[in-house]
């Protein structure tokens, strides 16, 4: 765990205490921080400061019954809580949420490579990828962010090495080939804000299909 | 225990909780630079204080209601949310650390959460918790600590030019997406940073304890 050296970029820790991240960033970046412990504290300095301009703010003046209403409250029973699920494996907590507490479904893309999609929606997908050691993930631009972070094994593209714990974040400016270390098979959880461009000719045909 | 006791017997009521601090570590005066809200939610979360959490009602009811309003809300569901978010504070209690936390942080997060689950049919996804045993003994420097490194924050957000302070405002009111979070917000997190990894580091050096006896 203390060997991650790719990090939550400081504007998304703020957007996730903010809560503006979209799900499917905010699930990444929750992961990264349940593995992480340099980021769990810049989460927590982030909620200080969000607490520092709710202290500093003008307050609003509440109906007369609020007050009592609440105490009134405090005997009744707890309101019923969304159990925190648990990590299972390599996955962490916020991924086991993500597959609802079940298995991957891992589905073929070709080449010994597999995805698991967790969410797809308009804000952009979530999915689980598994790349062979050695292979490559098929050379691929994006129009938007994409977060991808290691859960298990390693890879590396143009812009360095990522294991456990590393989070790579790329924007459309980058143009990568992310090929898996050796060793174990590498397992990533990978979001986009928007649907992942190939450019060989084959797997843009075959991006509706596999809704990549 | 009734709400309606005198502001001295509410005081010293709320001053007792301070003692749960070690003494032998640091140098302790009673209620020393630690915050009257850390003081009343301590007094919530180790003795059920109701009186305590009256005062808590009324410094950040107001504050929460304000704040959720400028976020865009109305003045009915900015109550509701309050109501919510205090007894959230009332029911989770045992979970505020304040080795890493502030009340204000802490009820900043459970707010944010409340307004998510109200928009989002999932919810917000979260890290996984850690948690402390029931026997933890806080470590009064790192409270201290965290108090004065939180009470410096304050300082350099009144500081700041209107227009900037606004900025950092929207920002955590959730009015600018990450994409428009591009600059640092020029705060001064770094020390705070630093401080809660003390925390967490102790933290990780207990539970390995537990499960190493």
């Amino acid at each position: 765990m203390s060997n991650i050296t790719h990090h939550i970029p400081e504007p998304m820790l703020a957007a996730y205490a903010a809560g503006t991240l979209p799900p499917v960033f905010e699930t990444v970046v929750a992961t990264h921080v349940s593995m992480c412990a340099a980021c769990r504290a810049g989460m927590q300095a982030h909620e200080i400061a969000g607490g520092a301009v709710l202290e500093a703010g003008d307050g609003a003046d509440l109906s007369d019954a609020l007050k009592s209403d609440v105490l009134a409250l405090l005997d009744g029973p707890a309101p019923e809580d969304r159990p925190a699920p648990k990590r299972k494996g390599i996955y962490p907590g916020p991924v086991m949420a993500a597959l609802k507490n079940r298995e991957p479904r891992w589905k073929s893309l070709g080449m010994g490579v597999r995805q698991s999609i967790l969410m797809d929606g308009p804000d952009g997908s979530l999915r689980l990828l598994h790349i062979p050691p050695g292979r490559a993930v098929p050379d691929h631009g994006h129009n938007g962010i994409e977060m991808t972070l290691v859960l298990q094994g390693s890879f590396a593209d143009e812009t360095g090495t990522f294991g456990v714990g590393d989070l790579e974040v790329a924007d459309e400016e980058l143009e990568h080939t992310p090929v898996a270390g050796e060793g174990l098979p590498c397992i990533c959880l990978a979001a986009t804000d928007a649907p992942l461009r190939f450019r060989t000719l084959m797997p843009r045909l075959l991006q509706p299909l596999f809704r990549i | 225990m009734t709400v309606d006791m005198t502001r001295d017997e509410a005081a010293a009521r709320t001053q007792r909780p301070v003692r749960f601090v070690k003494r032998e570590k640091r140098t302790v005066t009673d209620g020393q630079e630690i915050s009257d809200q850390t003081v009343w939610m301590l007094a919530v979360r180790d003795a059920r204080d109701k009186a305590a959490f009256a005062r808590l009602f009324d410094f950040y009811g107001p504050r929460l209601k304000g704040f959720v309003m400028r976020g865009g809300m109305d003045a009915a569901l900015a109550e509701e949310i309050v109501q919510d978010v205090m007894l959230t504070v009332w029911h989770k209690a045992a979970q505020f650390d304040p080795e890493r936390a502030q009340v204000s942080g802490w009820i900043y997060q459970i707010t944010r959460n409340r307004q998510i689950d109200t928009i989002r049919r999932t919810g917000r996804a979260m890290p996984e918790e850690l948690k402390h045993e029931d026997e933890h003994e806080p470590d009064a420097g790192q409270v201290l600590a965290m108090e004065q490194e939180a009470g410096k924050l304050k300082q350099a957000l009144g500081r700041l030019k209107p227009d900037q302070r606004a900025m950092i405002e929207k920002a955590y009111l959730g009015d600018l997406t990450h994409q428009e979070i591009r600059e640092q917000t020029g705060l001064p997190l770094g020390t705070i940073k630093s401080r809660i990894r003390l925390g967490l580091e102790r933290l990780r050096h207990e539970l390995k304890e537990l499960r190493e006896p």
